[in-house]
Formats: C-alpha cells, sequence, structure tokens
C-alpha cells in the first residue's frame, strides 16, 4: 500500500515495523488525504521522496515529522523552568527599566518633553534647521494624536539602543584584542543578524510571560547589538598601526591606549555602529508590537488585523517620521567627529 | 669626540619567521640573507650589529630601504625583541627589564619621532605636543606651558589650537619634533624623520635639528636612505646594507676611505667640495709656517669655500686656522686630488 513497502519487506524488518502495531495512532494530513482520494498510479514522476512521514506510511515504528516538532518542543520545555529560574531574575531590571522609561516618557507634558528633545538635537547635531526638522516633525504627530505611541516607542528604543551600546562596545573590545575570541563570536553575530526577527520571538515567548516588557526588550537589544559590536571591534582593529607603534614608544599602559589613542580613533566607527543600531531596535520595535510592545507598532498591527488600512497607514508614516530623525540625528553627530579627526 | 657611550649594541641578530633560533645557526653558519629567505623562509633582519652610541652626538644610520634601518632602531626601546644579542643604555642591559622597567625606560629616557608623523588626529598641537608628559601623568597645566614652550622653539607659536590635519607636512613633523622634546628625555630616535617632506622643507628641517642639537646636546640616533642627509647630520655614520653593517665610522673619514665598492658607489654620487672638510685632507703642521701662503681658511671650512677663495687657481696654498691658531697647512692640488672619488672611474662599482 505504501510506496516504501518493499524496502522494509527486503531488509527483512517487516516483523520489527509491526511489532507494535497497536492502534493507528494520530493520522497525517496526507493519509486522510489518500484515503478519501483515489489511489494514485504509480510511475518515476510520482516517487515521493523518503521523507519521515513517507516512511512510516511503509513502517509503523518510523516516527513521523511532528515527532521531531514535538520532540524539540518537549526539549525546550524540559530545560525551560532552568532557564527561566536563572534568566528571570537577571533579566528583571530590565523590565524595570523599561517600565519607567516608558511611564517618565509617558508622564512628562508635551510642553516639557519638546523643548528637551529639541535641546537634545542642538547639542548632538549643532544644527538648527535639523531642530526645527524634529520639532514639526513631533509636532505633526502629536496634532495627530499619534504623540503617546510615538513616545512609548521613543521611550523603548533609548533603553534599548542605550544598553545595545553599553553592552556591545565592551564586546567590540574585547574582540579586537583577542583573534580567538573574535573567530568564536562573528558566528554568533552572524547567526542573529540572519535569523528573521520573527523567529526570536517564538523562544522568548515560551521563556518569559507575554505581558512582561522584557520579553520584547530582550528580543530588541539582540536584533540590535549586532552592528554596533561588529563596528567597535572592525573600528579599533582599523586603528592606524604607526599610531599604535608611536603609543607603545611613549610607553603607554595598555588602559592610556586603549581610552587615548584606540578608543577615540575608532570612534567615527562605533558612532557609524550606534547609527545602525538605533534604526534596528526601531525596526524591531514594531515587530515587537506582536508581543506587546507598546508604541506605533500597535497601531500598526491594529491596522493589519482589522483592516483598518488609515490607523495602519498614518502609524506606518509616524514609524518612517522617527526613523529620519532618529538617522539624521545620529549621522550629524557622527559627521561632527569625522570633521574633527579627518587626516 | 670623547663622549660618554651612552647606548651599546652587542652582536645583535633579528631574524623574522616562524623559528627564529634554528635560522640563527643557519646565519651563523654563514647561510646570507636570499638564501636563508629562499630555503629556510625566514627573513634575516639584522646581523651581528656591533654600534657605540656617544653621548651627545648624532649616530646616523644609513641605508637602502630594506636595509633594516628601521628595525635596528625599534631594538633600542624594544619595540622589537632580538634574536639574539644585547642591547644596554646607560650600562643596563634593557633586555633584562621586565615590563614596568621598560615602560619606565620608554618614557623618561627615550622619545621618538616617526616619519609618517603618527600625531593623534583627536588632539589639539598642543596636546599632542604635551603627549608624553601626559603619559607620565603630570598634570595639565603644567605639560601645556611645557609643550607651549617647545612648540614655539621649533616655530609654531599660535598653532596650539590648530588640528593636526589643519598643518603641513613639515608643520606636522615639527609638532612630532616637540612632542619628542617636551618629554625632555636624553636619547631621540628619528626614523627617516624627515623623508617625506619636500626637499627645501627638508633642509629647513636639518638646520633646525642641528641648532637645536648645539644648545640641547642630546644623543640622537638618526635614520636616513639619503647620504646627503647623512653628512649634514652625522657625528657617526653607520652605513647598513642587507641586515649587516658595511661601515661605520666619521662620515669624513668614510668618504674619504670606504671600504667597500657599494659604499664607493653611494658616495660617488655627491657634492664632494660640499662635504668634505678642510680638517679631513689638511697637512698637519710640522714646522713653521710656510712663507708661501695666499691666506688662512677655517679648519672647520668645507672644501668648496676654499676653492671660491683661490679663485679657482690650483697653485694656491693655505693656512689652516682653528681658533686663531694655525694648525696645518692645504695646497689647492691636494685639495683637487681629494675631489676626485675613489675608483670612481671602476665600471664595476655601479652593479649596486
Ligand atoms: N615583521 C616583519 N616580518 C618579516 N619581515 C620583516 C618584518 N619587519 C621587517 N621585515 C624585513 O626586514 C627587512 C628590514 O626591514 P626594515 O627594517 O623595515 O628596513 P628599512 O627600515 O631599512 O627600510 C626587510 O627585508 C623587511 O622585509
Ligand atoms: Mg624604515
Amino acid at each position: 500500500m505504501a510506496y516504501y513497502d518493499f524496502a522494509f519487506d527486503k531488509l527483512g524488518l517487516r516483523d520489527w515495523c509491526d511489532a507494535d502495531k497497536t492502534s493507528d495512532g494520530p493520522v497525517s494530513m496526507a493519509d486522510l488525504l489518500a484515503q478519501t482520494g483515489v489511489e494514485q498510479e504509480q510511475s518515476a514522476f510520482t516517487i515521493p521522496f523518503p521523507s519521515l512521514d513517507e516512511l512510516h506510511d511503509a513502517c509503523a515504528a518510523v516516527g513521523q515529522s511532528r515527532d521531531v516538532t514535538k520532540g524539540v518542543e518537549n526539549g525546550f520545555l524540559a530545560i525551560k523552568d532552568v532557564l527561566r529560574y536563572v534568566l528571570d531574575p537577571l533579566t528583571q531590571p530590565l523590565s524595570w527599566i523599561l517600565e519607567s522609561s516608558i511611564s517618565t516618557f509617558e508622564s512628562t507634558p508635551w510642553w516639557l518633553m519638546l523643548p528637551i528633545l529639541a535641546v537634545i538635537v542642538f547639542l548632538t547635531s549643532r544644527s538648527v534647521r535639523l531642530v526645527g526638522f524634529v520639532m514639526l516633525s513631533l509636532m505633526f504627530l502629536a496634532f495627530v494624536d499619534h504623540y503617546d505611541h510615538s513616545m512609548q516607542t521613543l521611550a523603548i528604543i533609548f533603553v534599548c539602543a542605550t544598553l545595545c551600546v553599553l553592552l556591545g562596545v565592551p564586546i567590540g573590545i574585547a574582540m579586537s584584542r583577542s583573534d580567538r575570541l573574535q573567530r568564536m563570536i562573528i558566528p554568533v553575530l552572524d547567526m542573529l543578524q540572519t535569523l528573521p526577527p520573527f523567529v526570536y520571538l517564538i523562544p522568548l515567548i515560551f521563556l518569559f510571560s507575554i505581558t512582561e516588557p522584557k520579553l520584547y526588550g530582550i528580543a530588541i537589544i539582540l536584533y540590535a547589538i549586532v552592528p554596533v559590536i561588529r563596528l567597535t571591534n572592525l573600528g579599533i582593529r582599523l586603528v592606524d598601526a604607526d599610531v599604535i607603534e608611536a603609543a607603545n614608544s611613549f610607553g603607554m599602559t595598555n588602559k592610556q591606549k586603549l581610552f587615548g589613542v584606540q578608543i577615540p580613533l575608532a570612534l567615527p566607527n562605533i558612532m557609524a555602529g550606534v547609527n545602525q543600531t538605533i534604526m534596528m531596535s526601531l525596526a524591531m520595535v514594531v515587530i515587537a508590537s506582536l508581543v506587546s510592545a507598546p508604541g506605533l507598532g500597535v497601531l500598526v498591527l491594529r491596522g493589519i488585523r482589522n483592516l483598518e488600512l488609515g490607523v495602519g497607514l498614518v502609524a506606518g508614516f509616524g514609524v518612517v517620521l522617527l526613523a529620519i530623525i532618529l538617522d539624521r540625528v545620529t549621522k550629524a553627530a557622527l559627521d561632527r567627529v569625522n570633521a574633527a579627526q579627518r587626516h | 669626540m670623547t663622549n660618554d657611550i651612552k647606548v651599546s649594541i652587542r652582536d645583535l641578530y633579528k631574524i623574522f619567521g616562524d623559528d627564529p633560533e634554528a635560522a640563527l645557526q643557519h646565519v651563523l653558519n654563514g647561510t646570507s640573507k636570499p638564501d636563508l629567505l629562499k630555503e629556510h623562509g625566514h627573513v634575516l633582519g639584522l646581523k651581528d650589529i656591533n654600534i657605540d652610541i656617544r653621548a651627545g652626538e648624532i649616530t646616523v644610520i644609513m641605508g637602502l630601504s630594506g636595509s633594516g634601518k628601521s628595525t635596528l632602531i625599534r631594538h633600542l626601546n624594544r619595540l622589537i625583541e632580538p634574536t639574539a644579542g644585547e642591547v644596554s643604555v646607560d650600562g643596563d642591559n634593557v633586555l633584562d627589564y621586565d615590563e614596568k622597567k621598560l615602560r619606565e625606560l620608554r618614557r623618561l629616557t627615550m622619545s621618538m619621532v616617526f616619519q609618517k608623523f603618527a600625531l593623534l588626529p583627536h588632539r589639539t598641537v598642543l596636546d599632542n605636543a604635551g603627549t608624553m608628559l601626559n603619559v607620565r601623568g603630570v598634570k595639565k597645566s603644567k605639560y601645556l606651558a611645557e609643550a607651549d614652550k617647545w612648540l614655539k622653539r621649533v616655530g609654531l607659536e599660535g598653532y596650539g589650537g590648530h588640528y593636526p590635519h589643519q598643518l603641513s607636512g613639515g608643520m606636522q613633523q615639527r609638532v612630532g619634533i616637540a612632542r619628542a622634546l617636551t618629554s625632555n628625555s636624553p636619547i631621540m630616535l628619528m626614523d627617516e624623520a624627515f623623508s617625506a617632506l619636500d626637499p627645501l622643507i627638508r633642509t629647513d628641517m636639518q638646520d633646525l635639528l642641528l641648532e637645536l642639537q648645539l644648545e640641547l646636546q642630546k644623543t640622537i640616533v638618526f635614520i636616513t636612505h639619503d647620504l646627503d642627509e647623512a653628512l649634514k647630520l652625522a657625528d657617526h655614520l653607520v652605513i647598513l646594507k642587507d641586515g649587516y653593517i658595511v661601515q661605520q665610522g666619521e662620515p669624513q673619514h668614510i668618504l674619504l676611505n670606504p671600504n667597500d665598492p657599494y659604499i664607493e658607489d653611494f658616495v660617488s654620487d655627491i657634492n664632494r667640495a660640499r662635504v668634505l672638510r678642510i680638517r679631513s685632507i689638511m697637512t698637519p703642521l710640522t714646522g713653521d709656517i710656510p712663507a708661501n701662503a695666499h691666506g688662512e681658511v677655517d679648519y672647520d671650512d668645507t672644501l668648496e669655500s676654499m676653492i671660491a677663495l683661490s679663485g679657482g687657481d690650483t697653485s694656491h696654498a693655505y693656512i689652516v686656522m682653528r681658533d686663531k691658531k694655525p694648525v696645518g697647512t692645504l695646497d689647492m692640488s691636494n685639495l683637487v686630488k681629494a675631489l676626485v672619488p675613489r675608483l670612481a672611474t671602476e665600471e664595476g662599482a655601479r652593479k649596486y
């Protein structure tokens, strides 16, 4: 009846196959279809790939593909409690920080928040035009009643990007000093960068309760930390060897070299990494609305779920505005660093 | 020239490669640099180097590119570790130093000037000049005053607030020199310090260095691939080829008595009248002052100035004066002989 019956018969495994064929356990979709449909004629073109499901049809002792996914799930559930026991307290502060940051951003009245942001933008970019653009954009968002959602998004990005820098820069520095460490970390970074963002969410949903902010905090940090690590490492490795030799000849200690020469000269690259990290945080914070991250993403999601075209598009435009603001401000800061140390 | 020996290099060997110790045996058994590379895959950097560097003198190490000059000077402050040999500074073997003492040596005893300047682009000229004091932990208010003083001394008054990229190459190297001087270290290492500069600016910088040296009497190790520069600056000249010393000594002496075709070829191209000094070719005074002399010339004058004095007349003879006392005589005919490079006619000398 099944295509691969002959293989098990020839190998003399029939007895083993039928040994504990008690009941017809769960049936696969394909089986159901086969039962209802007409028996198909077999030809060279229809030889099925010997997949788990196909082999299971021929021999009940072979597992089905669903057993694999089930196994993975069981394995994960088995270590989940241990992981949780370790990770939960470790990451708890992240929830607190996110919560308090969001509530600070929300509770600051708009007439105080806008000037504060204007000052920050001016200090980092020294450009009055950019300050004007940022103010107009934020006022537009406020005007169409997207102010609260925008502030929530900004609060999350603020926390996650800051943590990315605080963790990523030291990791990048450590990598730049040890080729072995670099060889170990680069595959991890490659993996983090190629995994589709949704895939991060899956294990995290099981590990943490979906109502906790740290769930999306971790997802954003894992996704966005990659460029700052990479570019810190690269920037320090690219520092002119002549200058490093000079620093050695002056009798600088490693610490003096790191803070007086390597980090300052790598700063343009590090800043480029920070810029990318912020942009990736923004991308992820929208996706993270699937796991209860507040902000503009929630509105985008509502637009998709309820087919509310207008809501989705306006919120999407808000995300674009925030992206332009964050990009321009960090690029302006980067340009200032570059201008100060042209060779 | 009876100054104390400040730095002495003894039996120094440096081999680049995976197993320098084994390669050293081949070198000691007489394997040449090309053979060592071809047969054993190791680069012979330095071979059997012995130099005494005297305090207060400019020792110039000259050689073509790849001859090992940079490798040699980096052994003095152990930026490069030797394969064998000894480097002592003030009688102390530097190779015995632990990390802390080595750092102290680099901070206090030696300062270095680099071909590509190696200034810190994110710091102002003033901060750059004060780098070495900053590294030592001197307070900013103190080292900036000191840095300012030396910037003025090298002709960069008013540029303290600029950034290096705003200055020309020559000015950047002045900052490099000010940085070395601000450290107030007795030894200065200069690796092709002027090679990246335009000829006119290079001459200015050489004059500046000689002027500073007259005043400060540092122990300077200067590296160059340019013979004119070497002859202008050197009290002691070391000529390097393929990692070994071909000849070393007083530059005038090397010029008049080259001991190797390689050096003969090197010196055949230079303007001898401008480089050779009367002291090097005069006949010391034995008896009375000859009566037929046409005038007096100074002991340290170049031959060029004597030719100008004689108006080109080869029959003239002069009395050589030093500190207003006659010390020798010089015939124009002897002078002309000295102008002819030894073996310059020999075709073979060109092959190097
Ligand atoms: N780190 C190194 N590894 C291998 N070979 C080297 C290294 N450093 C220098 N060399 C070789 O040593 C020789 C001398 O180099 P160097 O001291 O830089 O010469 P110079 O300064 O006279 O131009 C050259 O043949 C060069 O290729
Ligand atoms: Mg060199």
